[in-house]
């Protein structure tokens, strides 16, 4: 039995921002199915009081001194964007009006 | 030249090292501009069969040469300085397109320089272009790139491997003397393997990261790509090092990689060599089932070390096989954070037509990125996802404290370790590309170290009888021991000719 089905499909692409057609929606299901089977694996192992690793050098909270430092003009940091104005991102409408 | 200027320097100007391009720029033999128009004109020649650029940049590195002549007759000098050499395309370059291999990026040009360009930069190295890859690095095989595929020099109808096919690719046909390239899971070791060039992803923290197209974070580290080991030595001296600017950068010394290659095969008499035997296992069918050749010329590389007084110790990675699995859970969560910020709405690229902003967002990512980056988002955003975080991503991450102790206890006994790279020399374009499991399995050796956080190499130490493919040995040297790796390779490189041959294009 397959692990993902089109619903899952359907929800993960939303919290992706992304979107399938029918077809597509098939595909990724069955290659994540079996790629989820795979990690399965890991089931075998008793993982019972070790600590996970997100990350393998120990540094914690790097810091440095909160004195401004040199950055990108608003020109550069608007140069590649799609759509700008008044020295802004554009983008469409965030919230609609209602009724 | 002088034989002594280089391993593997042989006749016309682009058949140099950058040792050897060093050398004959110090005497005053070439200018760079001579040498760097030398590399534009193989490129010319030899891309149409390769494809290992996504961008040359003829006319700034025709600047940058001059600049660099200009230093030399001032009397500088330097072991880049003059130097042409390629980058990944995820390392953003000040004024030149950086793609990350991905369409939703085909039209960006970075305000400002990656650390390590800087650094290359600053050395008077000259940028020749910008190397192909696997879509924001996520491959094994480049031809997940969103452009086109990148072909084998030693065989066009084979991968170079991935993801930085284009790095490995480009040294191997010699289009650039040295390259950057980026090792997420193998992304560097094991195309340097398939390709039969000479490649490091040094420990993680070494190189700052800061300016790289972020693919898995905690896993993600730049490194070189060479002819040979002195040179990949040459390159680690100019990237490596604390940056300010990338917080996961370690604030460790930086040691004279070339100074620690010593001088003959004697200075590693009495190093112990770890041969884990979970490296040389017979795997399941069509599942990291080595091939025999593999097998036979990194044992041959093995003994000739034995031959400069090395020992060899067997020793155990118990949870190898888990490793996979746990990266692959890993770096797509890690993956499905990162791409969450290529939205079209600050830079890349933006659908049309969307009738509100999330609307823009969905139909730019599915405009802009391919079916294997999509898989993996989905695959993270899924091992994320309330229900699916413990089962999935925290069991990953303790399998990965796991697999960390393996190497922790393994290093209490050996000075460094021993594997191959692949258990198979490369593949042929398309025999993978369907099957998103068995393309992942490709990366079953460089898996494990780099999830502990080791940094490693590839070295060239064969070739397949019948095919005439690389086969390339993987060293793993303990955290920040990046010297023994290179004093070994190179001792070992000493021992071989295997450099001294070029592919035919």
């Amino acid at each position: 039995m397959s692990k993902i089905n089109k619903q899952d499909i359907d929800k993960v692409a939303l919290l992706s921002r992304l979107s399938f057609t029918d077809a597509e929606a098939e595909k990724f299901a069955g290659q994540l199915s079996q790629i989820l089977e795979y990690a399965e694996k890991l089931n075998e192992l008793d993982t019972e009081g070790v600590e996970p690793t997100s990350h393998c050098l120990n540094l914690t909270n790097v810091m440095r001194e909160d004195i401004p430092q040199a950055s990108l003009t608003a020109e550069q940091a608007l140069a590649n964007a799609p759509d700008a104005e008044d020295q802004c991102f554009k983008v469409p409408p965030i919230i609609q009006e209602s009724g | 030249m002088t034989e002594s200027s280089s391993a593997c320097s042989t006749g016309e100007i682009h058949d140099l090292t950058v040792a050897g391009i060093a050398e004959a720029l110090a005497k005053g033999d070439v200018s760079s501009r001579e040498v760097t128009q030398a590399f534009l004109t193989r490129i010319e020649s030899v891309e149409p069969d390769v494809r290992a650029f996504l961008t040359v940049t003829a006319d700034v590195a025709l600047g940058m040469a001059d600049e660099a002549d200009r230093r030399l007759a001032a009397g500088e000098r330097g072991p880049l300085l003059g130097v042409p050499v390629g980058l990944k395309d995820l390392i953003c370059t000040e004024g030149t397109r950086t793609t990350g291999g991905s369409k939703i990026l085909n039209n960006y040009i970075p305000p400002y320089d990656a650390t390590v360009a800087r650094r290359l930069r600053e050395a008077g190295a000259v940028f020749v272009g910008k190397l192909n890859m696997d879509e924001f690095a996520m491959g094994s095989s480049c031809e997940n790139s969103g452009y086109y595929p990148t072909h084998n020099p030693w065989d066009l109808e084979r991968i170079p491997g991935g993801s930085s096919g284009g790095s490995v690719a480009a040294v191997a046909a010699r289009e650039c003397p040295a390259s950057l390239g980026s090792d997420t899971g193998g992304s560097i070791k094991l195309p340097a393997a398939l390709c039969g060039v000479v490649g490091i992803r040094p420990t993680y923290g070494r190189v700052s990261r800061y300016g790289i197209l972020a693919f898995a974070s905690s896993l993600d580290q730049i490194g070189p790509v060479t002819r040979d080991v002195r040179d990949a030595a040459v390159m680690m001296n100019a990237i490596c090092g604390h940056d300010p600017k990338d917080s996961t950068s370690a604030p460790v010394d930086v040691p004279d990689f070339t100074a620690a290659l010593g001088r003959d095969g004697s200075d590693i008499k009495g190093l112990k060599i770890g041969i884990p035997k979970e490296y040389f296992l017979q795997g399941e069918e069509g599942r990291g089932g080595m091939d025999p050749e593999v097998e036979a010329a990194v044992r041959k590389a093995a003994d000739a070390l034995v031959g400069l007084g090395a020992e060899l110790v067997d020793i155990s990675l118990p949870h190898t096989q888990y490793g996979v699995a746990t990266y692959y859970l890993v770096c797509t969560a890690e993956a499905s954070s990162n791409l969450a910020r290529y939205d079209g709405a600050h830079y890349g690229h933006r659908a049309t037509g969307a009738s509100d902003i999330i609307d823009m967002f969905t139909r730019s990512r599915n405009e802009g990125f391919g079916a294997e980056v999509k898989l993996r988002i989905m695959l993270g955003t899924y091992a994320l996802s309330a229900g699916f975080y413990d089962a999935y991503y925290m069991k990953a991450l303790k399998v990965r404290t796991l697999l960390k102790r393996d190497f922790d206890v393994a290093f209490e006994k050996v000075d460094l370790i021993l594997t191959p790279t692949s258990p198979t020399p490369a593949f042929k374009l398309g025999e993978k590309a369907d099957d998103p499991l068995q393309m992942y399995l490709t990366d079953i050796f460089t898996i494990s170290p780099n999830l502990a956080g080791l940094g490693g190499m590839s070295v060239p130490c064969g070739f397949t009888s019948e095919t005439n493919l690389p086969i390339g040995l993987q060293l793993i040297p303990p955290a920040f021991g990046e010297e023994t790796m290179l004093r070994v390779a190179h001792a070992y490189e000493q021992t071989q000719t295997w450099c001294e041959r070029a592919p035919k294009l």
